[in-house]
């Protein structure tokens, strides 16, 4: 069947079933979805340009070339390297050592394609990186006060009890892993999975990244210098800046291949306008497309 | 299937992928525009007004003995090559004198012994460079507040400009500040570090520190100080060497 969207609207649609068009995403949730979306991108490839400029990284307060990192990119002669405390892997091609768009051997961390310049320059990432750092501390504020007003997290991130028994989350990982994800009005609801991965982005990996970021700021660092001690010095909330975006990275990766499976087309579109066509029910023993 | 050769799915997948592929060379189009670059710069003003908002006067954190890096890594500059600058060098900075001018009522020329017979302040602080790495060491020098008192500083004075002796392609090093950072506690002229005379590869016989900011505002091999009204109409008019030429932020407290 196909109920129309001037039919459904407004208000909660009684009953749906796998077909139906019904209103998914909220305004506030759409609208920080694409600023957050455009900020996380620049952010990171700006950030990775940052982090060309002293590819390194230390726990404590201090730390420079002559003291041991415990992450590193480089270059030996015309091997690139990544290293991990004492795990090193060649990386010539990717990291540390690879060919720019014209063709010349650049030895630095992260390649052209992955930064913003990309060409390097620290100046204008730092540019890019500290404007887009507002973006996405202020969108982050007024989404969460807006998911407060309009019950977003309590309606949609509440994590039950029941939900995080570990039979319950080993089904839902297993439902996962078959790639059989819930149909009919069952997928209007986030299932634990979602649940968890959601609020470690807005309320683990956002704010650490926005108060680790404020931390490398010697100004803030002075006006607010309880931020050193939570996170043990600048150089371990460097350390932990990189972590942080490490996870939102794979976070976004990993949304996107949920995208991707869930239907492309119907997930943007709930994304974009609100509306989201519920997911046919199984015929049982039906085989389960993959989009 | 066949009806359409184009589905409203791969379509929309095509634009993503285009999308990106534009993000990618559209970047450094955005970034070579004026226009974008001055939006973007923006920020600077914001982060001026609120971390001053935030920081206040506050201090910057000061360590202990045992938090010192093991080794202060040089940056920079490592030995100006000025012939005037090396005769004085070898001769220990005796005949030295630090030039106070500009807006002040009592010009000044003071040699190290001179800056030595002001109140001393030691701090051991964090150096943070704008690449990201973070050094902690022992600074000590009289209050650029009291310098600056001592020349009777005019009420017009907005800014202090640090005039070096080392050059980066025939253009002297140059930074400044402005009147409350210049103020702060903890700016001084240092002439020592970790209890020694200021080597010559970290700034001798004078480094300005300023330790609520980036690095690159901590002027080494310090010449001059000038206080001046404006700074728009120094040099190439931001400021300072590198806000100058490679377009780093003036105010450095981020």
């Amino acid at each position: 069947m196909d109920a129309a969207p001037d039919k459904a609207a407004p208000g909660p649609v009684t009953d749906p079933v796998g077909g139906d068009l019904v209103k998914r995403h909220g305004l506030a949730t759409r609208l920080w979805h694409w600023a957050n979306a455009g900020a996380l991108i620049v952010m990171l490839m700006s950030g990775l340009m940052i982090f060309n400029a002293h590819p390194r990284l230390y726990w404590g307060e201090y730390g420079a070339n002559p003291d041991p990192a415990w992450f590193e990119i480089g270059a030996r002669g015309d091997r690139g390297f990544a290293r991990l405390g004492r795990v090193e892997v060649e990386t010539t091609g990717l990291l540390g050592v690879w060919r720019d768009k014209a063709g010349a051997v650049q030895r630095r961390a992260f390649p052209h394609w992955a930064t913003i310049p990309s060409g390097y320059s620290l100046a204008d990432a730092r540019i890019w990186h500290l404007a887009f750092a507002w973006l996405l501390s202020l969108g982050l504020a007024l989404f969460m006060i807006a998911s407060l007003f309009n019950r977003h997290f309590k309606r949609d991130l509440t994590i039950s009890r029941a939900e995080v028994r570990p039979s319950h989350v080993w089904h839902d990982i297993k439902q996962h892993a078959r790639l059989r994800f819930p149909t009919g009005v069952e997928a209007l609801r986030y299932n634990i999975l979602q649940k968890i991965s959601y609020a470690a982005v807005i309320f683990v990996l956002l704010p650490l990244v926005i108060l680790t970021g404020l931390t490398m700021s010697p100004a803030m660092a002075s006006g607010w210098s309880w931020l050193l001690d939570i996170f043990g010095g600048r150089q371990s909330a460097r350390s932990l800046h990189f972590i942080a975006t490490v996870g939102l990275a794979g976070f976004t990766v990993l949304h996107l291949v949920m995208v991707m499976l869930g239907g492309q087309y119907n997930e943007v579109r709930s994304m974009i306008s609100g509306w989201y066509r519920l997911p046919k029910d199984r015929a049982i023993g039906e085989k389960e497309p993959l989009r | 299937m066949t009806q359409r050769l184009i589905g409203r799915r791969s379509l929309l997948g095509g634009l993503t992928l285009g999308a990106g592929g534009l993000l990618l060379s559209g970047c450094d189009k955005l970034n070579a525009s004026p226009d974008v670059r001055s939006v973007l710069k923006q920020a600077e003003q914001l982060h001026y007004r609120s971390q001053r908002r935030v920081a206040g006067n506050a201090l910057a954190r000061e360590y202990e003995r045992a938090d010192m890096s093991p080794i202060f890594r040089v940056n920079g500059n490592a030995r100006p090559t000025a012939p005037d600058y090396l005769d004085q060098a070898m001769r220990n900075f005796a005949d030295w004198r630090l030039v106070v001018d500009g807006l002040v009522a009592r010009p000044l020329a003071l040699s190290l012994s001179d800056l030595g017979s002001f109140p001393q302040r030691g701090q051991i602080t964090r150096h943070d460079c704008v690449e990201g790495w973070s050094a902690i060491g022992k600074w000590q020098g009289p209050q650029l507040a009291s310098i600056l008192r001592a020349a009777g500083m005019s009420s017009r004075a907005n800014f202090l400009v640090f005039h070096c002796a080392d050059t980066s392609g025939g253009v002297p090093y140059y930074e400044s500040i402005d009147i409350n950072d210049a103020f702060h506690p903890q700016t001084i002229l240092a002439v020592l570090m970790n209890d020694h005379r200021l080597p010559i590869p970290h700034g001798a016989p004078v480094r300005l520190r300023v330790e609520r900011q980036l690095g690159y505002k901590h002027a080494k091999f310090v010449m001059r100080v000038e206080a001046r009204e404006r700074i728009d109409n120094l040099y190439l008019g931001k400021g300072g060497y590198w806000e100058d030429r490679g377009d780093y932020a003036w105010y450095a407290g981020i």
